[in-house]
């Protein structure tokens, strides 16, 4: 943030410094009045009382709902994150093959599966799966499918562009010991691009932990779901919902601080260019050149953790 | 060949399928010009130089950007339609719409701030420093040179927030939203269980020919229009 | 170069390990019942029932309640397995044939219709009970009392289901409709004011309406407009229907079947009815 201050503002005068205090001030009743309305609001229409707020408080409430909810998530967002992680590498370097025909065709792949709403995906392998009777848990499954075909997709790019920018010495270093296009790929370029890639696989993390909660329109027991169950049991979907999107901003928070903490550590320790994605989806440019120095994910990744 | 085509266009007969698009395309409509908005008031509180709006700002951004869009919805229709009784509309359809969108963009517009701040990082100080030199206080400067750089800047991740809210106008069937693609797809695919591949196709082509062009447009926009430095 | 490659191997296992380590959750259910179904050393039965449905079948916490768990019970007893030995399994509207076929449940009890078109699926015991398709309003409505009334009105019902389509075709055609995933997310829009009714099956409507949360707010109508017979849900290849109709005969013959549709539906207001109830079991086919 500071480093902005210097971009857009001089250091402020006495003037300026005491229109800033004001300013400071009033905006801040400004926040704190809407923040008193909406509380005044909820009070009103009787949403504090502890009838509401109290079962959320209850051991059963988190050993039987919120807990055994967010375990289904991790282990959804888990295997998913790992299944990408493979997809993204095939298909990544598919892109940067040789071969005209496997790049043409990694390219269809990864370009449809990044179109495609994860959500219609879920639901077209979850009835699939259903109707062929595949599996003992086809939500999960369809989860984790869904889940895995688009952030496998996402990553590919991040590893294309991460490739691309690496600088161009790195590869012709290696084809001049003696190593052939592929084995430069997988000895030298791969490697490297991972490293710089991690803060934005972090990101990515977050990505798909988020979007396991659609699994709740395809009834995944995850913990949206689990705190709906649990809410309709007792009027209080208000307050349920409101445990379970903290459980999720406090973990994607600390994701994101750690994805922020390893693209400023590993800045010093790659050749590649380390940067936090944006978190929302579609981190690289769609109809995708490979990744200059200024394509998307430098772009929209936070200013701070450059 | 032919039975299967017949039975196709049977299906397309019996199910309004562009309709469905027709709505997502609506509540993206919506929810982008809101979201931008909502989006670029956020931005500047983040960039402006007051203490109280910059944490207000980032903690809006941080607390929507990392709560899921479903939980947002189904938010919109349990707690805030269902429990504190706040009506759009007495239309079912336009209410459930109306929150739907809200819902889009209150997410989304996290996204935009994002975007936008990251445009703003785009302008070198050098742009900031002659507007001062010449005597622009903050707003006007900010109106004048930053923030038309910034747009121009912007526009790449603003490309990629807006395919990302075209695909995710599909979670608006967990606000009720009972027209769009999402719950259509389904209800076709469960009457008609023989057909799911070319079902499921049918909207995933959709989608690819709706996000395809948004970001051929995003890359020759932000391509033509960059700021050469 | 080496050293990167064991870098990366060792991360993937270190995942592997996490995920392992990480198992699934059981919302609603408490670990215990496999525990202690392995405990007893017998066999365990596997019983699908509802789990979201109040009064029939329902979680409460660690625990399983209402009228389609205490038949179950009930029967399973007979057939001789304890109550320790009954392994609780969700079976959704959607998949019940599935988890028949597949052998993933050994019987239903989920308010499981019997139809002709899930009879080519599937085999029914029973019926043990027979419901029909009411309304839920608030407890102060006197307007709505039945279908036909609905007309301008706002109606809520479970996605998928054909109950409210049924209302809209038949009864009320300018009723307007919000579908929503469970039928408790509609009595909650229901006590909130948000819509003028529900709609499913009666006993359905009667469990919703007997929760701590809702009582004395909400009524069912008590004007039924279908017969659903509710049946027990059994693989096609079964040796166990007989038994099932002989437990379900007892069940009403020494009175406890009429003490569990009382206990599941108090305060409700509602009975069954009467010249249906309790059923004859059809003969196993």
């Amino acid at each position: 943030m500071s480093s902005q201050h210097s971009v857009l503002f001089d250091a402020p005068g006495p003037r300026a410094r005491r229109r800033i205090a004001l300013g400071n001030v009033v905006g801040a009743l400004v926040v704190l009045g809407i923040a008193a309305l909406v509380v005044a609001e909820l009070a009103r229409k009787g949403q504090l009382s502890w009838d509401l707020w109290g079962p959320v408080f209850t051991a059963s409430a988190w050993q039987d709902y919120f807990i055994p909810g967010l375990q289904n998530t991790l282990r959804a967002a888990g295997f998913a994150i790992v299944g990408a992680v493979v997809f993204g590498l095939v298909f990544g370097a598919g892109r940067l093959a040789r071969s005209r025909t496997v790049r043409w065709a990694s390219g269809v792949v990864v370009e449809f599966f990044r179109a495609v709403p994860v959500l219609l995906m879920m639901i077209f392998f979850w009835l699939l799966l259903g109707f062929n009777r595949i599996g003992t848990e086809p939500a999960f499954l369809a989860v984790v499918i869904a889940l895995i075909l688009y952030n496998g997709s996402v990553i590919a790019e991040l590893v294309r562009s991460g490739v691309g920018n690496l600088p161009k010495g790195q590869s012709e270093a290696g084809l001049a010991v003696g190593l052939t296009g592929g084995q430069t790929l997988r000895s030298i370029q791969l490697p490297q691009a991972l490293i710089a890639m991690l803060p934005a696989l972090v990101s990515q993390l977050v990505v798909v932990l988020k979007d396991t909660a659609l699994g709740q329109i395809i009834t995944y027991d995850e913990l949206l779901r689990a705190a709906q169950i649990f809410g309709n049991g007792n009027g209080n979907n208000l307050q349920t919902l409101t445990i379970a999107a903290l459980v999720f901003i406090v973990i994607n928070w600390a994701l994101t601080s750690v994805a922020r903490w390893l693209s400023r550590y590993l800045s010093g320790r790659t050749s590649g260019a380390t940067a936090a994605g944006p978190g929302i989806g579609n981190p690289t440019v769609v109809a995708g050149k490979p990744g200059g120095p200024g394509n998307a994910i430098a772009a929209t990744g936070d200013p701070s953790a450059m | 060949m032919g039975d299967f085509l017949s039975q196709f266009a049977e299906l397309f007969a019996n199910y309004d399928v562009l309709g469905a698009f027709w709505v997502n395309i609506q509540l993206t409509f919506w929810a982008a010009i809101f979201s931008l908005i909502l989006g670029t008031v956020l931005a500047l509180m983040r960039i402006s130089p007051i203490a109280s709006l910059q944490w207000a700002g980032t903690a809006y951004v941080n607390i929507l950007r990392n709560t899921p869009l479903t939980i947002i919805m189904t938010f919109m229709f349990l707690a805030v339609w269902t429990q504190l009784q706040i009506r759009m509309s007495d239309d079912f359809a336009t209410n459930f719409f109306r929150f739907a969108v809200i819902g889009l963009t209150v997410y989304h517009a996290a996204f935009v701030c994002e975007a936008i701040r990251s445009g703003v990082n785009t302008v070198p100080l050098g742009q900031a420093e002659a507007a001062r030199a010449i005597g622009l206080p903050f707003l006007p400067a900010a109106r004048l040179i930053i923030l038309p750089q910034a747009f121009r800047g912007a526009i790449a991740p603003l490309g990629n927030t807006l395919i990302a809210l075209l695909k995710n106008s599909t979670v608006a069937a967990a606000a009720s939203v009972s027209t769009e693609t999402s719950t259509l797809m389904r209800e076709m695919i469960e009457s008609n269980s023989d057909l799911i591949y070319a079902i499921f196709m049918t909207f995933a082509i959709g989608f690819v020919i709706l996000v395809i062009p948004i970001g051929l447009l995003t890359t020759y926009l932000s391509n033509r229009l960059a700021v050469r430095r | 170069m080496r050293t990167r490659h064991a870098g990366a191997a060792t991360l993937a296992a270190l995942t592997a390990l996490t995920l392992a380590a990480c198992g699934g959750g059981e919302v609603g259910g408490g670990g215990e019942e496999t525990g202690s179904g392995s405990d007893s050393g017998g066999d365990s039965i596997k019983i699908g029932i509802k789990y979201d449905q109040p009064g029939l079948g329902y979680q409460d916490g660690s625990e399983y309640t209402g009228f389609d768990v205490d038949v179950a019970t009930y029967v399973a007893d007979k057939l001789g397995y304890s109550a320790d030995q009954i392994e609780w399994v969700e079976a959704p509207s959607a998949n019940r044939e599935t988890m028949l076929q597949t052998g993933q449940v050994d019987m239903i009890f989920a308010t499981y219709s019997i139809t002709d078109e899930r009879k080519e699926q599937v085999a029914f015991a029973g019926p043990y009970f027979i419901a029909g398709q009411d309304l839920l309003v608030a407890e102060d409505n006197t307007d709505i009392t039945g279908p036909e009334e609905l007309e301008g009105k706002n109606l809520c019902s479970v996605t998928g289901s054909t109950s409210a389509q049924r209302i809209k075709d038949e009864y009320a055609e300018g009723v307007q409709l919000v579908e929503r995933p469970g039928y408790a997310e509609c009595v909650t829009a229901l006590t909130a004011g948000q819509v003028d009714a529900v709609t499913t099956d009666d006993i359905i409507l009667a469990g919703l309406a007997a929760q701590p949360a809702n009582q004395g707010k909400v009524k069912v109508v008590g004007n039924p407009f279908s017969e659903e017979n509710y049946g027990v849900g059994l693989p096609q290849d079964n040796d166990r229907c007989e038994d099932i109709n002989t437990a379900i005969q007892e069940m009403i013959d020494d009175g406890s079947w009429e003490k569990a549709v009382t206990s599941n539906t108090e305060g409700t207001g509602y009975t069954p009815n009467a010249d249906l109830n309790p059923p004859k079991p059809d003969a196993c086919a």
